[in-house]
């Protein structure tokens, strides 16, 4: 029982992805304005009045309880007096002026209202075309993106505009509009409401001159306002309305009844070839999908023979599925020589369960021969609807577009779409050769006749024929078949000369030889199809391989950008640029490419504000698109998966006859794919180059955290001690001097010694103090990189000196052993160094020795010359490097006793290495190691030896002195 | 009052400096006239008249070097610099203008005294020694007249140059000199680059000069500054 019941659970359970998709909707929902539709049959009904009304109303009702701001964007008043009147009372923005071939057009101005950002605006005429030079090419983009910013918007719209119905709507009226709207703003608009008018009235009311001014009236109702199309497009206008308040029905209650929601829904495909007959198809289909409420998708399966197609013809694909995606479709295009498996495959890999597909033109007989893809689809899919749309003849019966047929569908032809446009790509040149090999052939054959019997010279002929339909395809062989057999028949068979068969069986040779030709060719066709497509697509995955093994090596923003251009300026044959925010998420102009700089920064003239657009809106504009399609360049906003990273702009080569082959490259659907793959792989890189940079800068925070911990320990310790005894010795003066004097003379003395000693280790102290203070400004000077190195040429005998006039005080009770001469020459070279910075290390290191080294021992500064540098070395009797410390010795706080007496936070080596290398040397420490007298082959240490170099580099030359 | 070795003008804005400096010039009997600013410090110079500057070069209202320069446009009084221990080329830039000595912060008093008195002493020793242009440096002495250098009674042989380094470092003696101004006196105006001429004879003058070439005791290099001849 238990198990019955998490059974039927299971089976109810929403679909966790469904219910945040859902959540997301509703709460997109609340961000967003609403938007209402004022819907109407045609144009005089009543919709801008109704707008307008609507408005004063919410206005009277809001002055009550709070003040909602309402203004008019854009509303025609087509010189209607009533309606006009009906402007007064609401505020009017102001439309924007448009320089369009000299000629001023208003038009509504959008980032007016985004700026004014009223809680409702008036938008007329909500299928309207923009002016050209507008943000969007239409209002109802306008509108979009008013909703985004969250306005609610009230706008109008004629039903004839509808998308899916456009095409009905022009047969009825015999008038096709071209300002067409996508269904799906008028399904997702909030609320839609039906302003109707009897036929009878509106003629009435047009006869009055109340929709348009007399003349116009005349010439608009003889062509439009016939009462048939007006009451057809007033049922529509009914219709069309009553789907929608149906589909908010059903919609309610699968909304309370929560089990319906998740039933599986419809997902529709539909097959588009290259015929004018797909864009139909298409319309249908979206109409099926909507009244069925599902997805739906548009496939193109690229054949062969398709490939064959001429360009204006495969631009007319592209345009249909173009049509598709704006009603709402998801476009894909699909290569393989076999239409209906690849369709059907694909159908299963999305779920597909109805299959749309276009009448066959070919007559029964032909389909019994050849079964057309009709036919391979219902024998295959056993599991998918598949329906047949009929053709524009029989669109008269309004009622009967759709001929719904189940699976068991008696056999059709093939798609019609798929038999036209067939051309023949061979050139000339298969022809020539076809009838240069059959001349060939005819001679051989007349040369070997005598020795072999005629049937089987016949396999020389049929020999040519396979080679001219493999090598040139299908027309060249079965011209070659044809000549073939007529030079066969003219020359060999008798009666010889003469077209005339006299035996029957040749008729067999030449149909054979026709056969023969049609398969060679098909097949090759097929063969070099396959290895074209196999080809593309390897090129296509392996430009995808290389420039994702490119970015994935490249370390900065700016390497991924190189990398990029360069590669996606070859695969499409265009321009491009990537575009990336600043600091205040303000698209930038692109960097300066140094390699490819002529061809991207200099002509592409990037227009950042369309994208700055892209960037913020995430949404492809310019060329191509339904925003700003007039500029020469496509935008694509870079989305990686946490957030958009810039913009790549792509424009067409403008190069003479390169124009239509780099659209071509750009806009072909898989093209296209490849593109936005593109597209993702550097927004990707670049998100993940951030990220790096992210975790670099926290390891470096992390590190230098760790660093000033080390530090200000180190630092306090150092500092604390000479401090303390600074405070307590003068603590200790103080309270000598307050205590009276011994009149005892011994005592007298004593007490005159000790102050003299306080007075000793205050001053000790301070100079403790003092050298810490010098060390941490020199580190510091150091890291911050502004010391610039004074190198002059001089001898090291001479820094030796002051470093050790400067050392004297606290190597006073050390012997120094100079030993400065070189063996060979007898002098050390002059060497180009810093004397102040080579100073601070001399300084340092004999610190060091004498800090570490026991009093009265020795001290050896010595310096030999090497091939390249000079080898300064300081040596000490002390106690040695610490073991394990050798090499971490030169790092910034290191110290051989932790917490010991000695005074040095460790800074004074780091200093010597940041010195020593920034003059091209180096420093290293050693131990000195001494042999055991007892055992010799026991060694102990001795002490420490530190050594650095300085390159030695060619000294300047003397002039030689007069001697006097 | 007539007791005071010398009179001297103080100048430097930081207070703490100016009452130990003025504390410890005043135990070894120097009357100073402190100011705080570098114009307060010309008037004092001037109707003072002192024997000795002491001048910081961070003044809160005119720089330092602009002192000297004024000061040496009618005086030759001995001029000690005050100066941060990094700044070389400051230092340099004050010599330039006509300091004669300059003193790292931080220093200690003894440090400055000595300077002071070797200011002072230096003033008296020119002066006595003009006359005969005979001059000792421990077991060094010159005859500047008859062009003769003697270490510890014998003779030293010096070439041309050799011997023009050595006037020019003697007759500065106690002053520091930077490797600008012996460059051009010696060499000449156009050489004034050429560092490295100074540091082969400076050594050469050590070798014959010093008993210990590595530690010095009268050729005194001032690291990043020039010499000083003591």
């Amino acid at each position: 029982m238990g198990m019955a019941e998490s059974e039927s659970n299971l089976e109810f359970r929403p679909n966790p992805d469904q219910l945040l998709q859902k959540i997301n909707q509703e709460a997109e929902k609340e961000k967003r304005g609403s938007l209402k539709i004022f819907f109407g049959a045609c144009a005089g009904v009543g919709k801008t009045f109704a707008m307008l009304n609507a408005a004063h109303s919410l206005l009277s009702k809001s002055q009550q309880s709070q003040a909602v701001d309402v203004i008019v964007g854009i509303v025609e008043t087509h010189g209607r007096a009533g309606t006009a009147a009906q402007l007064l009372g609401l505020t009017v923005l102001p439309l924007k002026t448009f320089h369009y071939r000299e000629r001023e057009l208003k038009e509504f101005d959008l980032d007016a209202a985004l700026a004014r950002k009223p809680d409702l605006i008036l938008v007329d005429e909500l299928a309207h075309s923009n002016v050209e030079g507008s943000r969007h090419p239409k209002r109802w983009q306008d509108v979009e993106e008013l909703l985004a910013a969250g306005i609610d918007v009230f706008t109008t719209l004629n039903v004839q505009h509808l998308e899916s119905l456009n095409d009905i709507v022009g047969q009825i009226t015999g008038i096709r509009v071209t300002e067409t709207l996508p269904d799906k703003v008028f399904d997702d608009a909030d609320e839609v409401t039906l302003v109707d008018l009897p036929a009878d009235e509106l003629l009435q009311r047009l006869q009055d001159g109340k929709v348009y001014q007399s003349q116009q009236a005349e010439r608009a109702s003889k062509s439009f306002f016939r009462k048939g199309n007006l009451i057809a497009l007033r049922e529509m206008a009914l219709r069309r309305t009553a789907d929608r308040v149906d589909s908010q029905m059903r919609e309610y209650r699968s909304n309370s009844s929560i089990q319906q929601v998740w039933q599986a829904k419809d997902r529709l495909l539909v097959c588009v070839g290259p015929s004018v007959e797909a864009e139909r198809l298409v319309r249908v289909a979206a109409r099926l999908a909507q009244s069925l409420k599902s997805d739906w998708l548009a496939v193109y399966v690229e054949t062969p023979k398709l490939q064959r197609l001429s360009n204006s013809a495969r631009d007319t694909i592209l345009k249909t599925l173009k049509l598709a995606e704006t009603l709402g479709a998801e476009t894909a295009t699909l290569s393989g020589t076999k239409v209906a498996s690849v369709v059907l495959t694909y159908a299963r890999s999305r779920n597909v369960s109805k299959l749309v597909v276009g009448k066959s033109t070919r007559s029964a007989f032909t389909r019994l021969i050849l079964p057309g893809v009709i036919d391979d689809l219902t024998n295959q899919a056993t599991d998918i609807d598949i329906h047949v749309v009929s053709r524009e003849k029989t669109l008269g019966e309004k009622d009967a577009q759709i001929l719904e047929k189940q699976q068991d569908i008696r056999r059709n032809g093939p798609h019609a779409d798929y038999q036209n446009h067939a051309h023949h790509a061979s050139s000339l040149k298969g022809y020539y050769w076809a009838a240069a090999v059959c001349a060939g052939t005819s001679i051989l054959v007349a040369l070997i006749l005598p020795y072999f019997e005629l049937a089987n010279v016949v396999m020389v002929f049929l020999l040519g024929v396979i080679l001219i339909s493999s090598k040139f395809g299908r027309g060249p062989g079965i011209f070659s078949s044809f000549i073939s057999v007529a030079s066969f028949d003219f020359f060999f068979v008798s009666p010889k000369f003469s077209f005339s068969v006299s035996d029957t069986q040749y008729i067999l040779t030449f149909g054979v030889m026709f056969v023969v030709a049609l398969v060679v060719s098909n097949l090759t066709a097929n063969l070099r199809y396959q290895a074209v497509v196999a080809m593309r697509r390897e090129k296509r995955s392996r430009a995808l391989y290389d420039l994702g093994k490119s970015l994935a090596s490249s370390l900065t923003a700016e390497h991924i950008i190189e990398i990029s251009t360069h590669h996606l300026t070859g695969i499409f044959q265009s321009k491009i640029a990537i575009l990336l925010p600043d600091s205040h998420e303000k698209i930038t102009q692109p960097i300066s490419n140094s390699r490819d700089d002529n061809a991207l920064r200099n002509d592409l003239g990037v227009d950042l504000g369309i994208a700055q657009w892209v960037y913020d809106n995430q949404q492809q504009a310019g060329y191509g698109t339904n925003t700003l399609p007039s500029s020469a360049i496509l935008y694509i906003p870079l989305q990686a998966p946490m957030r958009t990273r810039g913009v790549l702009a792509i424009m067409p080569n403008h190069e003479e006859g390169l124009v239509a082959h780099s659209k071509r490259m750009i806009f072909l659907p898989e093209q296209r794919q490849l593109l936005d793959t593109f597209a993702s792989q550097i927004a990707i890189a670049i998100e993940r180059v951030h990220y790096v940079d992210i975790a670099q800068n926290a390891l470096v925070s992390m590190e230098s955290e760790r660093l000033r911990n080390s530090v200000l320990s180190a630092i306090s310790h150092d500092l604390n001690t000479p401090l303390t005894t600074i405070v307590a010795t003068a603590g200790l003066l103080k309270q000598q001097l307050n205590s009276p004097l011994s009149n005892n003379l011994t005592d007298h003395k004593k007490q005159e010694d000790e102050r003299s000693e306080y007075i000793d280790m205050l001053y000790e102290q301070s100079i403790r103090m003092k050298n810490l203070v010098v060390n941490l400004l020199d580190m510091a000077r150091l890291q911050s990189g502004k010391v610039k190195l004074n190198k002059q040429w001089q001898t090291l005998e001479e820094v030796v000196g002051t470093a050790l006039r400067t050392m004297k005080q606290p190597l006073a009770k050390h012997h120094i052993v100079i030993d400065l001469t070189n063996t060979s020459t007898g002098d050390l070279p002059l060497i180009q160094f810093d004397a102040v910075l080579i100073d601070r290390v001399l300084c340092n290191l004999l610190d060091n020795a004498a800090k570490y080294a026991s009093e009265g021992s020795k001290i050896i500064i010595s310096a030999r010359t090497t091939q390249q540098d000079v080898l300064v070395s300081i040596s000490d009797d002390g106690p040695g490097l610490p073991g394990n410390l050798e090499n971490q010795m030169f790092e910034k706080f290191t110290r051989g006793e932790k917490e010991s007496a000695k005074a040095g936070v460790g800074l004074g080596l780091s200093i010597c290495k940041a010195i020593i290398e920034a003059h091209g040397g180096k420093i290293g420490a050693r131990n000195k190691l001494t042999t055991n007298e007892n055992d010799h082959s026991k060694t102990h240490i001795t002490g420490a030896i530190f050594t650095f170099s300085l390159p030695l580099g060619t000294p300047p030359s003397l002039p030689a002195e007069d001697v006097l | 009052m007539a007791n005071y070795l010398a009179n001297i003008v103080l100048i430097e804005d930081e207070q703490q400096i100016r009452r130990f400096v003025t504390a410890a010039l005043e135990i070894e009997n120097f009357q100073v006239f402190s100011a705080e600013t570098g114009k307060q410090g010309l008037i004092e110079i001037g109707t003072r008249k002192p024997d000795a500057v002491i001048l910081d070069l961070g003044l809160p209202d005119i720089d330092g070097l602009e002192v000297i320069r004024d000061v040496r446009t009618w005086s030759n009084i001995p001029i000690i610099v005050l100066s941060a221990r990094t700044q070389e080329t400051e230092k340099v830039a004050a010599l330039d203008a006509g300091a004669d000595d300059f003193l790292s912060k931080p220093f200690g008093t003894p440090e400055l005294l000595a300077r002071v008195r070797a200011q002072l002493r230096r003033r008296s020793m020119l002066s006595e020694a003009s006359n005969e242009g005979v001059y000792a440096f421990g077991d060094i002495s010159i005859d500047l007249s008859k062009r003769l250098v003697s270490k510890a009674g014998l003779a030293v042989h010096l070439t041309p140059i050799e011997f023009r380094l050595f006037t020019e470092l003697v007759k500065n003696a106690g002053r520091v000199v930077t490797q600008r101004q012996l460059l051009k006196e010696v060499w000449g105006p156009a050489y004034v680059d050429n560092e490295h001429y100074l540091r082969i004879y400076m050594s050469h003058l050590r070798q014959k000069l010093e008993n210990d070439p590595a530690q010095p005791e009268h050729l005194i290099t001032e690291i990043g500054v020039g010499f000083r001849f003591i």
